[in-house]
């Protein structure tokens, strides 16, 4: 059977009437005047505070939990330990799970929960939490991945031995998860036809995902075994799945709703408080509601991997290169799942490059589990890609862009992970760069400019929705994709696109896990995509529906009915002389023909559209202080096609802004004691509004003819060069390109005076 | 190891109660806390002495709310000084002004004649915070926090600025620059609350301006702070002067070998990099999340430089 994947009905022709407009998003009203419902807005009656008991040390053995005194505080309804969750065995995917929400045999990272109390009040949970008595042999601790892949290091998890290592080191425990190799050709020999060869070692630090929503759920579990929970999610499917597995539930058993979403950018596709929430809630008999404070969401929810990587490349005099080698360690907290295997795939992805030799690394350490975020782990090994590629530029001498465009892949490229690309638009990309504004005006003197640029994949996979025709002839939207950026108001738009009406006549909601098929993570850039695929089909066929309908009302074949704008007409004056029937003409007679119209879609989809991306950026650095200040930045992408350009622009910006953080002053500040000394925004430094100039954007639109609009994927891509072009702009400045994050002002500092000894730059 | 039991009890339940008015409205109150507000403060100095446990004042709460909220006090009473008649006014005083204790950093920093006169306080006012941190935020607050990162403590010691300070024995005066006693602490006795802070009329030629580092824009903390303050003759020569660092030690510190340095002079050069060495040399930083100790050291020596320039422009301006 031929479907929506098969047949997208890309038209490159097509004149849209709402696609490519900007209407004020779904969240958009509700969020400014403050009145849209968080996770932590939804009250129920008779609810209790649930509140967490941390571990203080960053590695011990778990010897004993007291709760008896805990539980005798007035007001104490029902306290969480190990003993309540199902054992599950070590080292699984589920072992891993279970262990992250409640630590059993050992606590792995300061922070890691121990005990949760259920009360009436915070005040008494808070009481009761001090009253918890626990006892901790503890251990010596390992913070940094690279300290942990030494022989002496202290070993996490005495059970793990490296995946991918044969030998005696396959043997011994290990704090390395894995040794994953990724080539083609032979690197080895082919540096040898490489006219220059630059090399260097990276590293970059764990940043957290900054969402101004702390984590939020309540759980309401019923005597009769059901299981309610409300939270802020990007993944309501997966967290039931993951659930029903470490709880032992079914499916049928536990309906989650998601919330609006106040930021997740990949750190809300795990959960933390709400299994033990949904113990609390059925010990308690009562809802549960779980607030991580912002001390907690940054000591103990999901930062990004920190990296040490080792990046050579070579190249000819001609610009061409001819060999690219890295090495690359990540951190990935306690358990595995950095997701650190895109790095390899997607770091010299947008080059051709016929010889490639990666060998990376997934460390466990003694800090909270890594998450996902925009680009997992690529924008920390583009950080060295694009320095060595600027290096080797200035090397030879030639443009930035031209040295880029000389390698830049086209269609038909194979990647090193086997995928052959259809159309892409790294070219034009390229090509827009060179051609805009900020590339072509002159540098103010004493600042430094950088370029770089970066890749993702975009992802499709498993979506379910659903569109419903009212009696008035207005569409409803039920979607299963968590809206991180304004999904919701695309979905809308390519439905009213299709249907040829108002937009203002569609709305989209967000379902709870109970109202459709499975869908996948909103992540990877594929919300927009997949769901959008599922709503054009959807619109299809209820669009097929309709016009069945209108054949029966006027008693001609079907094929003699088409439809347009909103109306179906005869398709020809032969079919007779009617009146064209609009949607509400039909749907609100549905009692006479064939009862309600609806479309379902349930697919896994494929076809999304690589996204690449280059960043321009113009620092100035204070030369005494070494305070970088980024006076002008421009983010150059392929979109596909912009459904909504305005929400394309923010995610170009709030790419760049958040890798701007990254590359200058976020970092994590660990004690010889192993505890984190920032755990909050005054310390952690994130960027504030008047840290980050105007993001400038040029949308590329190169469609992609896998999707009926040509739309790819753009929600990760923009962050994945932003270190390396503010770490290539800080070398054009001071003389010297950093190779450490943060390029925060001690480190630059010191850079400028190495610089002025070797008497170098500026 | 066993965790330690109970100390004191906490509830934030009830602050919020009282100073926001939020409730929960879920009973079962643990609290040990007690929130007064006292009419006067005579009252708020007795509430204080009789306290059994730790006490606090309560002035715009932009530290203390923060501190109990991410557990670091846990008072068992707090008194809120906002309620008290006549202490939210700035009024000119000997030509200078005196600050009332619960006059916020907007209402300062929207002052026109204070702003005109001691430019290098109110470039310390300016930095704390937001907009809505200083809707809140007073300078008596942020002096008596303690911090030695506090950004209106150096420029206000600078000029030389003095607190009146009301307790159990009664009312003394007492510069600011002799209040704090390290990270947290003060030389306030208990049941001593500062009633006003005064600043003296600005002699004729002088300036005072005040600048910190820190690697962000704002809502960050000083890593180094340095105010200046000078005078200058009628020919542009600077014969006084006071340069106080904040965030380089555990105190504010006002090095003799700074103002040295730049008595006598015009500001020449030479004298900028005397000072900036001076600077340097007295620094006592650790080394810690806001900064390394080399950093700081450096940069408080540029700062200095930079700062008493701006104080001496400032000064020219005014001569
Ligand atoms: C987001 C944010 C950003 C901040 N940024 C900065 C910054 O950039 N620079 C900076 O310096 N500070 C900053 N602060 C800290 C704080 O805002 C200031 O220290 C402020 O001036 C404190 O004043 P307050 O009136 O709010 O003090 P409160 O919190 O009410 O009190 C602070 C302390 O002083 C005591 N106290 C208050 N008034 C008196 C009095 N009259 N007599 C005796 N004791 C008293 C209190 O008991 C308490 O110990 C920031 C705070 C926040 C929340």
């Amino acid at each position: 059977m031929t479907t929506i994947l098969d047949k997208p009905g890309f038209n490159p022709d097509r004149k849209y009437k709402i696609i490519g407009t900007s209407p004020v998003k779904h969240d958009g009203f509700d969020k400014v005047t403050g009145r849209a419902k968080f996770a932590a807005d939804a009250f129920l009656p008779g609810m209790l505070v649930g509140k967490f008991l941390r571990s203080p040390h960053p590695h011990a053995w778990l010897r004993k939990i007291d709760i008896s005194k805990a539980l005798k505080v007035a007001g104490v309804k029902a306290i969480v330990t190990r003993d309540d969750f199902p054992e599950i065995k070590q080292g699984t995917g589920g072992g891993d799970m279970t262990r992250i929400a409640m630590a059993r045999e050992k606590v792995l990272w300061e922070g890691h929960p121990v005990a949760a109390v259920a009360a009436t009040s915070e005040a008494a949970a808070k009481a009761a939490l001090k009253l918890i008595e626990v006892e901790y042999e503890v251990l010596p601790h390992v913070i940094d991945p690279v300290a942990a892949m030494q022989a002496d290091a202290p070993v996490l998890h005495d059970y793990m031995r490296t995946k991918g290592v044969k030998g005696p080191d396959a043997e011994r425990p290990t704090n390395i998860v894995e040794r994953l190799v990724l080539s083609v050709g032979d690197a080895d020999s082919a540096f040898k036809d490489a006219d220059v060869i630059v090399e260097h070692e990276y590293d970059t630090k764990p940043m957290h995902q900054g969402y101004i929503e702390p984590q939020s759920c309540i759980a309401n579990a019923s005597e009769d075994g059901q299981v309610e929970l409300w939270c802020c999610t990007q993944a309501p499917w997966v967290y039931r799945d993951r659930l029903t597995d470490i709880l032992k539930l079914d499916s049928a058993k536990i309906r989650i709703q998601q919330s609006e979403l106040g930021g997740g950018f990949g750190g809300k596709t795990t959960f933390y408080a709400e299994p033990v929430a949904i113990l609390l809630s059925r010990k308690a008999k009562a809802p549960v509601k779980m607030t991580l404070t912002r001390v907690e969401v940054l000591k103990a929810t999901g930062p990004v991997s920190g990296t040490h990587t080792r990046i050579k490349m070579g190249c000819k005099k001609d610009g061409t290169i001819v060999a690219a080698d890295a090495e690359l360690v990540f951190q990935t907290g306690p358990y595995t799942g950095s997701a650190f295997t895109n790095a390899p795939q997607a770091m010299f992805t947008r080059y051709d490059l016929k010889n490639v030799k990666t060998v990376s690394y997934e460390v466990v350490s003694n800090r909270p589990k890594v998450s996902s975020f925009r680009a997992p782990c690529v924008p920390q090994a583009v950080f060295g890609v694009e320095g060595v590629v600027s290096e080797l530029a200035n090397r030879i001498g030639m443009d930035q862009i031209d040295f880029r465009l000389k390698n830049a892949i086209v269609e038909g490229h194979k990647t090193i992970y086997g995928e052959v690309f259809t159309k892409i638009g790294f070219v034009e990309t390229l090509k827009a760069a060179k051609a805009c504004d900020h590339y072509n005006s002159p540098l103010p003197k004493g600042w430094g400019r950088g370029v770089a640029c970066g890749f993702w994949f975009n992802r499709g996979g498993e979506t379910a929705g659903t569109v419903n025709l009212a009696p008035d002839g207005t569409l409803t939207i039920i979607l299963g994709t968590a809206d991180v950026a304004g999904s919701r108001m695309s979905m809308s738009m390519m439905a009213a696109e299709e249907f040829g009406i108002p937009v203002d006549r569609v709305r989209s909601i967000l379902a709870d896990t109970h109202s459709l098929g499975y869908n996948r993570v909103t992540a990877g850039s594929r919300t927009t995509f997949s769901s959008g695929m599922i709503v054009v089909d959807a619109s299809r066929k209820i669009i097929a529906e309709l016009c069945r309908r209108a054949a029966k009302i006027w008693g001609v074949p079907e094929d003699g009915v088409v439809f347009e704008d909103g109306h179906c007409r005869p398709a020809s004056s032969n079919v007779g002389d009617f009146t064209p029937l609009s949607m509400k003409d039909i749907a609100s007679k549905t009692t006479y023909t064939m009862g309600a119209i609806a479309g379902h879609s349930e697919m896994n989809v494929t076809g999304a559209g690589p996204g690449f991306g280059l960043h321009i950026v113009d620092v100035d650095v204070d030369r005494q202080t070494g305070l970088v200040a980024i006076k002008r930045y421009t983010v150059v992408e392929d979109a596909g096609k912009a459904i909504s350009p305005q929400q394309v622009e923010g995610q170009y910006q709030g790419g760049a802004v958040q890798g701007i953080g990254w590359a200058l002053n976020e970092e994590y500040i660990y004690g010889a004691d192993g505890r984190l000394q920032n755990a909050g925004f005054l310390d952690y430094r994130m960027p504030v509004a008047s840290d980050v100039p105007m993001i400038d954007t040029v949308i590329v639109e190169v469609p992609n003819p896998k999707h009926p609009f040509g739309l790819r994927g753009v929600g990760e891509v923009p962050v994945t060069p932003t270190m390396a072009a503010i770490g290539n702009a800080i070398g054009e400045a001071i003389g010297i390109r950093p190779r450490s994050l943060p390029m925060s002002p001690p480190k630059v500092l010191k850079l400028i005076e190495e610089a002025r000894v070797k008497g170098l730059g500026g | 190891m066993l965790l330690q039991a109970a100390r004191e009890k906490g509830n934030l339940a009830k602050i919020r109660r009282a100073t926001v008015g939020g409730d929960t409205g879920q009973g079962g109150s643990m609290t040990g806390l007690r929130y007064e507000s006292p009419p006067t403060l005579d009252a708020a100095v007795a509430l204080l002495n009789n306290a059994k446990g730790l006490a606090r004042v309560l002035a715009g709460g932009t530290d203390v709310i923060v501190q109990m909220e991410t557990d670091l006090i846990e008072p068992e009473l707090l008194v809120d000084i906002k309620k008290i008649p006549g202490l939210r006014t700035i009024v000119a005083e000997n030509g200078g002004f005196r600050i009332g204790a619960t006059v916020s950093g907007m209402e300062m920093v929207e002052h026109a004649a204070l702003c005109a006169t001691w430019p290098g306080v109110i470039d310390g006012v300016k930095l704390i915070g937001s907009i809505q941190v200083k809707g809140r935020a007073t300078i008596a607050g942020n002096l008596c926090n303690g911090s030695p990162a506090a950004d209106s403590v150096p420029p206000l010691a600078a000029a030389g600025a003095v607190a009146r300070v009301i307790g159990p024995q009664g009312t003394r005066e007492i510069a600011v620059a002799k209040i704090p006693a390290g990270p947290g602490k003060t030389h306030l006795g208990k049941g001593e609350i500062v009633e006003s802070i005064f600043l003296p009329a600005r002699a004729k030629h002088s300036g005072d301006a005040y600048e910190r580092f820190t690697p962000r824009t704002e809502m960050d903390i000083a890593v180094v702070g340095v105010a200046v303050n000078l005078t200058l003759d009628t020919s542009g020569v600077v014969i006084s002067a006071r340069v106080v660092l904040g965030a380089v030690a555990p105190t504010i510190l006002e090095p003799a070998d700074c103002a040295k340095a730049i008595v006598g002079t015009r500001l020449e050069e030479a004298a900028l990099e005397q000072l900036a060495a001076a600077a340097s040399a007295a620094c006592r930083p650790i080394d810690d999340k806001r900064g390394t100790r080399e950093f700081r050291v450096t940069v408080a020596g540029v700062l200095a430089r930079r700062v008493a320039q701006k104080a001496y422009d400032r000064a020219r301006h005014i001569a």
